[in-house]
């Protein structure tokens, strides 16, 4: 497990609001749950508040806390068990490299080394510029894509080192990245080269509706008659 | 090789519309009604002799557990939660179904609700995947507008589908850590029993399924269970989303019969491992938290819930991780090791502490610091750790540790003994002993 705190008073804004918008989105998420289970909508409006305001801050977790009618111990448990919610500003375009094994085996050293060239030196730290930090994450789940990094919403796979400063210079002069795979050799998750299975054009020309008629299974056998004394 | 009329996920790589109306074309949300017209004592008996086992890891049965719910409802409503938590370091594969076929999970929720007697489903989606988020609930939207599911829906049960999302913690994959984080707590895992089905999420009788479970059900049943049950191997049955990842030339998602050899699935879906088979070292059959496997094994080993389990391994989430000759694999088995410090959730001393202690003698071990002795001192340790917590992630974190020592003891000697040349020589009597 991690040490998680929040961030020191002196960066601590005074105050946290959600926007109009996301209050009533906010609203809607809270009536997911049954009456009485507000509080399972703790994760969901923190991360809101962490898109909003690019962290999770000390007023924001007693504002949700109030919200949810919840004791604020209880928010500031979630907010620092869960390690996407970053407890300090971060970078406006906040790089998250697995470095996770499978990753790690198709070079993710090499994406980390990018980063702490044109990034800043150490993790967690924002750039000169302002633009940017990054950070060491554990696996993402996008292996067969490896190695790949985060940024914002978005996977950015089948990098490497060169491909990581290309996209980082992008991003730091304005130009939007595609994300997805970068290699340019595949669309998804695939095998290079083109999908060696489900190319079968049946599957797709609509003669699959109605195919398969539901069937019910034959009943079973009758039980054998119990002996007597068993 | 699996033909593709069987493959359920026939949308798997994205190629075609996930909308409703691509998804209908595929044969999805096809005679829903049907189905549901069996009544929920058939539908859990075809998934039974269907055999299909959770696709989450453990191999539970998924009929029996839909089983376990009780056969009416009484004052608790029922729920079932389904796992997209997708966290097992190599597993990619719900991943794909969420953004590119979510149609077979939304349909297999409701289907699956009705036979557990649910009217409301939660998806609790890991919080990194937020694409594939938005394109889950674009599909439950759709449902919902075409009057698929929601109240008053052409099937006649009632059912409200809910995506929630977590916020990074791997932790909360397990079943009982995944209800606390639902109702709004840190993930850490509850004692069992009370099991789900009896005390889940707010006290009442739940069931939390992995996703590929939930998504494979309709077609299941549209097809029979002697179709499933016919594909694979006795007890290991069906297809299977199989993720190759690591050293291979094309790593990749595939959908694959249950027990097809290591070796073909590599040499045949991922054009073969990185300079060719003789440059394997060794593969992870199952996501990190399985023991790995050297080559001698992976020449002839099935791909099966039971064949990996005889060769003291486990298919796991079906993630392989393949690894050649150019593998540091002790810096690799480290590296997971990290993975499981970081992601223990702290509840249980041996797995908050130990998982620690074992990254860091790994740690020493990946440059040879140690002395040969801590290498049992490392295996027993490790033993301590698995069975003695209350979830199976301090399991996990000492199965790869063993994996290790069993089949690379002489690797971890070897680097401990060139350490010791190098270095002073104290240590070299300390590595001598």
């Amino acid at each position: 497990m991690s040490l998680r705190r929040l961030a020191p008073p002196e960066i601590q804004p005074a105050s946290f609001a959600f926007s109009a918008e996301n209050a009533q989105w906010a609203a809607a998420t809270i009536a997911k749950y049954p009456p009485g289970r507000q509080a399972s909508a703790v994760i969901s409006l923190l991360w809101k508040g962490q898109e909003q305001e690019g962290w999770v801050s000390h007023p924001m977790v007693e504002s949700i806390a109030k919200m949810l009618g919840m004791p604020f111990i209880r928010v500031l448990e979630v907010a620092t068990f869960y390690t996407m919610f970053n407890l300090e500003p971060v970078g406006t375009y906040l790089v998250q490299v697995c470095t996770t094994t499978p990753c790690w085996l198709r070079g993710s050293d090499a994406v980390v080394a990018a980063c702490k060239k044109h990034i800043h030196p150490h993790e967690k730290t924002i750039s000169t510029d302002g633009k940017f930090s990054w950070m060491e994450v554990e696996c993402l789940g996008a292996c067969v894509n490896a190695p790949m990094l985060q940024i914002g919403s978005d996977f950015y796979e089948d990098i490497d080192g060169p491909i990581t400063e290309k996209m980082i210079a992008d991003l730091r002069a304005g130009k939007a990245v595609k994300p997805g795979p970068q290699n340019g050799r595949r669309v998804s998750s695939e095998p290079e080269g083109g999908a060696l299975s489900l190319n079968d054009p049946s599957l797709y020309d609509g003669s699959m509706i109605g195919k398969y008629k539901v069937q019910a299974p034959p009943p079973p056998p009758p039980p054998e008659p119990k002996k007597p004394g068993a | 090789m699996l033909a593709d009329k069987d493959r359920i996920f026939t949308n798997l790589y994205g190629f075609q519309d996930p909308g409703l109306e691509g998804a209908r074309k595929r044969g999805q949300w096809d005679n829903t009604k049907a189905i549901l017209e069996l009544g929920p004592e058939t539908i859990v008996d075809i998934m039974k002799k269907s055999g299909l086992r959770g696709r989450g890891g453990a191999g539970f049965p998924t009929g029996l557990k839909w089983s376990f719910m009780p056969k009416e409802i009484k004052e608790r409503p029922h729920y079932l939660v389904v796992n997209a938590d997708e966290s097992e370091p190599g597993t990619c594969k719900d991943r794909d179904i969420m953004r590119n076929d979510p149609h077979t999970l939304v349909e297999g929720c409701l289907v699956a609700s009705f036979a557990m007697r649910a009217h409301a489903c939660y998806i609790y989606v890991r919080g990194e995947f937020i694409r594939e988020r938005e394109a889950l609930q674009r599909a439950v939207d759709e449902a919902y507008a075409a009057k698929l599911i929601g109240k008053n829906n052409i099937h006649g049960w009632d059912f409200d589908l809910y995506v929630h999302h977590g916020a990074g913690a791997y932790i909360c994959g397990e079943e009982t850590a995944l209800l606390e984080s639902l109702e709004g707590k840190k993930g850490q895992p509850r004692l069992k029993p009370p099991f789900p089905a009896n005390v889940g999420l707010y006290g009442c009788p739940t069931t939390v399924n992995n996703v590929e479970s939930i998504a494979v059900a309709p077609t299941i049943i549209r097809r029979g269970a002697g179709w499933f049950a016919g594909i694979g191997r006795p007890n290991n049955t069906g297809t299977k989303v199989f993720c190759i990842s690591g050293h291979v030339n094309k790593p990749c998602n595939v959908e694959e019969e249950m027990g097809i050899p290591l070796r073909e699935l590599i040499d045949r879906h991922c054009g073969g491992v990185r300079g060719g088979w003789d440059n394997l070292l060794a593969v992870i059959p199952g996501g990190a938290s399985v023991p790995l496997l050297p080559k001698s094994i992976c020449d002839e080993v099935l791909m099966d819930f039971d064949s990996l389990k005889n060769v003291q391994s486990g298919l796991g989430t079906a993630a392989v991780i393949v690894m050649d000759k150019s593998t540091d694999v002790i810096k690799a088995i480290q590296r997971l090791a990290y993975f499981y410090k970081h992601e223990s959730c702290g509840q249980c001393t041996p797995c908050r502490e130990g998982t620690g202690w074992m990254w860091r003698v790994m740690t020493r071990m990946v440059k040879g610091d140690a002395k040969v002795s801590e290498i049992d001192l490392l295996q027993e340790v490790s033993k301590e750790i698995e069975g003695h917590t209350i979830c199976a992630l301090g399991d996990a974190a000492a199965w790869p540790i063993q994996g290790l020592i069993r089949h690379f003891r002489p690797e971890i000697e070897k680097r401990i003994a060139d350490y010791s040349l190098s270095a002073s020589g104290s240590v070299v009597a300390d590595a001598a002993e």
